[in-house]
């Protein structure tokens, strides 16, 4: 549904979401706005500034409505343009129209485009429609509306609810939603809180910054359901300092919601009275395990605890808590309103409703989608992201951030939930997907993830703080050429025995990258330690690149773009790189377009 | 120094704390808010969270070295924050890291001796599709290249030195 808008009135969405704002769409909104104070325009206008559209690889985007028009790659130089002809006279301009790489043919609506066509928004459905500072726009697309229905149920209906539609929790784990607030509930304790884990930490996964930001009060709204069902009267939202945005708009939404009756004492002339308090983070990737979270919020450092009790008996200050992900919370209005079974129809046997992905990496359309569960890699990869940049070859899929797995070539029609994931050896964990081409290499790679999760160990247990440490120190010894074949052995045994003698999920799943790879990456293992060579021709140590002399057509690109100077050659005749001066960063060969830059 | 360092005031402290409990749940938004003020973490901070929340200095330090968002130096001029996430990583974030450090000599987490420049890498600036990006105080720079940095370098008045390797 878009907003009511009559034939003689133009709403104009600029997207604001962090991949639009780093390419400057806060100018393109200012200059919007100044040219449309100081212009005449015959038609009345609307502007507003969005959270993320997803589609980041086209930003900064702005949609027109009820034209249903959408630009991309817009800049604050093409708005006087967009005012006189579009704005002015519903004339479309050609050139800021997605070109549908197949057909060749511009394409007006982003309905239209595969990238938005072959999703369904469920958690992300206001993100993009809506100006997530104003509580108007969230109530006028069914907002807060599963909170009235839900105040006229008893609490356990609302958990039957929950239960009845599937619902896993987003944040990785994949716990039944339903039957965690079920557990709580029946715990005989007089205080319960209720927490909203926005401690994003995965590299390349923003979905829930993306929520925070772009429809803040569906994380509320979901929040208060809950408090609702298990009889909770304060809550907490952790989010990640960083993420400015999404604390400023959480701020506004929470006030907002306060003012008009939906959180305080009393709740809609209710029983129930909860309010929420913001939590800012400390940028420690621990603190995205719950016990680590909830010590956070205590005021103490952030290192996890044993989890013979969980939570829902002992959790905050020791009292019955119930922690769940940005993701899961968007999801609770949405079953609420439109029933269980309707959200249960979508996605899989063991794995109900939709998954946000952030979809990364060698990937063209590089963004945010949301598909129902058990959509297929290819799918996702190829159908809606396009396909790998430059004609390359796919090599492997990382799913589930720093301690998911890397899933190869052969697996791509794997249908994604949460339990076909872990049988591949990785996990769903919070929704990224890195797509990785040939010039990836898996030893290195597996070597950063190891690095980075070395680094972010709390350092509590022995297994996680010096299985990583052994680890890392074998993988960069094979970087360098200085492995052995025994050293597989090793790396495989630390890893098993980080994933059962670790305390928390941190420990017990950092060495899915390492495994992973191992399994299904050998060769380019043995590649490194047999012949000293770097199949992908990323391990500075192991890599020469040279230039073929057929393919090269002198062209001078790579000459250009060399930080050292080390290539020579005559216009139009084969370059040559100077092998003392090379330091191996590889910009010859993402520059080259004959593919004529090879690594040995 | 650093060009952009204030002097440490007690005043600007009190002003920070006047807006908490003295309770020791909120030390880590007291730390946020005097590094939001210093862009860094002054001693002299920690001391006055401690003094008010009636805790031992050392448990104020224990936090800000653990979470990540501390910086108990000074940073430069300009801070240059690398995003190190697997986009970028996967794009050649690494390669933009060395080359900060050939030609300006820091490390992640180091400012240079005349206060000019400091580096530090992220996880993720949720900027995906600029990768690699590179934020210098808050302008983004999308999709920087082993060259492009020295440009950037340059373009804030790094000197470039050509005595590489």
């Amino acid at each position: 549904m878009q907003p009511a808008i009559n034939d003689d009135k133009r709403m104009i969405l600029v997207c604001c979401g962090t991949g639009c704002l780093a390419n400057g769409s806060m100018e393109v909104y200012r200059a919007l706005q100044e040219q449309l104070a100081t212009t005449e325009v015959q038609v009345e206008t609307y502007t507003k500034s969005t959270g993320c559209n997803g589609w980041c690889e086209k930003g900064p985007l702005v949609k027109i409505m009820p034209d249903d028009i959408t630009y991309c790659r817009v800049t604050a130089k093409d708005i006087p343009e967009i005012a006189a002809k579009t704005l002015q006279n519903g004339e479309l301009i050609n050139r800021l129209l997605y070109r549908d790489p197949k057909t060749k043919q511009r394409v007006k609506s982003h309905h239209e485009i595969d990238f938005y066509k072959k999703q369904h928004k469920v958690a992300l459905r206001n993100i993009g429609e809506i100006d997530p500072a104003s509580i108007e726009d969230y109530i006028q697309r069914d907002g807060y509306k599963a909170l009235g229905k839900v105040l006229e149920m008893t609490p356990l209906q609302v958990i039957d609810e929950i239960i009845k539609s599937g619902l896993r929790g987003r944040g990785g784990g994949g716990f039944p939603t339903g039957q965690k607030w079920k557990a709580c509930a029946a715990v005989d304790a007089s205080t319960r809180y209720i927490i909203c884990n926005g401690d994003e930490g995965d590299p390349g996964a923003f979905m829930d910054r993306s929520i925070m930001e772009g429809d803040p009060h569906t994380v509320i709204e979901g929040m208060i359901i809950c408090a609702h069902a298990i009889g909770a009267s304060s809550g907490f939202i952790y989010v990640r300092d960083e993420y400015s945005l999404a604390v400023k708009n959480l701020g506004i939404a929470i006030n907002d919601a306060r003012t008009r009756g939906y959180l305080g004492p009393q709740i809609l002339g209710s029983q129930l009275s909860f309010d929420i308090e913001i939590v800012r983070g400390g940028g420690a990737f621990v603190c995205g395990e719950e016990t680590a979270l909830m010590a956070s919020i205590e005021g103490n450092v952030g290192e996890p605890r044993d989890k013979y009790i969980y939570p829902t008996e002992k959790g905050l200050w020791g009292q019955p808590t119930i922690i769940n992900n940005v993701e899961t919370w968007a999801n609770v209005p949405v079953i609420m309103n439109g029933g269980a079974p309707a959200f249960a129809a979508i996605g899989t046997e063991g794995s109900k409703g939709t998954k946000v992905f952030s979809l990364v990496g060698k990937v063209i359309n590089t963004g945010l989608v949301e598909v129902p569960m058990g959509t297929t890699l290819r799918e996702i990869i190829y159908g809606i992201g396009g396909g790998i940049p430059g004609g390359r070859k796919f090599k492997a899929v990382q799913t589930g951030g720093p301690s998911g797995g890397c899933i190869p070539a052969d697996m791509l029609d794997l249908q994604v939930d949460f339990d076909n994931l872990t049988k591949a050896g990785s996990m769903m964990g919070s929704g990224g997907l890195i797509v990785m081409d040939e010039h990836t290499c898996m030893v290195e790679i597996a070597r950063y993830y190891v690095n980075f999760l070395a680094g972010e160990s709390c350092g509590k247990c022995a297994p996680c703080r010096e299985g990583l440490k052994a680890m890392l120190e074998i993988l960069t010894g094979i970087c360098k050429g200085e492995g052995s074949e025994a050293d597989l052995d090793f790396l495989r045994e630390i890893g098993e025995t980080m994933q059962i003698a670790s305390l928390c999920a941190l420990g017990k799943t950092a060495p899915n990258p390492v495994l992973s790879t191992l399994n299904y990456f050998r060769d380019e293992y043995l590649s490194h330690i047999n012949e000293h060579h770097c199949p992908a021709g990323v391990c500075r140590d192991l890599t020469r690149f040279y230039i073929d002399v057929e393919p090269c057509t002198g062209c001078g690109l790579c000459a250009k773009n060399c930080p050292m100077d080390a290539i020579s050659g005559d216009r139009k005749e084969p370059h040559v790189i100077d092998q003392d001066k090379c330091i191996q960063c590889g910009e010859c060969r993402n520059q080259c377009k004959f593919d004529a830059v090879k690594a040995r | 120094m650093a060009a952009d360092s204030r002097p440490i005031k007690q005043k600007t402290f009190t002003n920070i704390l006047d807006q908490y409990p003295a309770e020791k749940r909120y030390i880590l938004a007291m730390m946020q808010d005097v590094q939001g003020e210093y862009k860094y973490l002054p001693r002299e901070g920690m001391q006055m969270i401690a003094a008010y929340v009636d805790v031992p200095l050392s448990r104020v330090y224990s936090m800000a070295t653990f979470y990540k968002a501390f910086s108990l130096v000074p940073k430069g001029r300009i801070n240059f924050k690398v995003c190190d996430g697997t986009a970028c990583h996967i794009k050649g974030s690494n390669i933009i890291i060395d080359q900060v450090y050939q030609y300006l000599g820091i490390r992640p987490g180091e400012t240079t001796p005349d206060g000019e420049f400091s580096l530090e890498t992220v996880n993720c600036l949720g900027a995906c599709a600029l990768a690699p990006a590179v934020v210098a105080n808050e302008k983004v720079h999308p999709k920087v290249t082993s060259s492009g940095i020295i440009d950037i370098i340059k373009s804030y008045g790094g000197q470039i030195n050509a005595t590489s390797n």
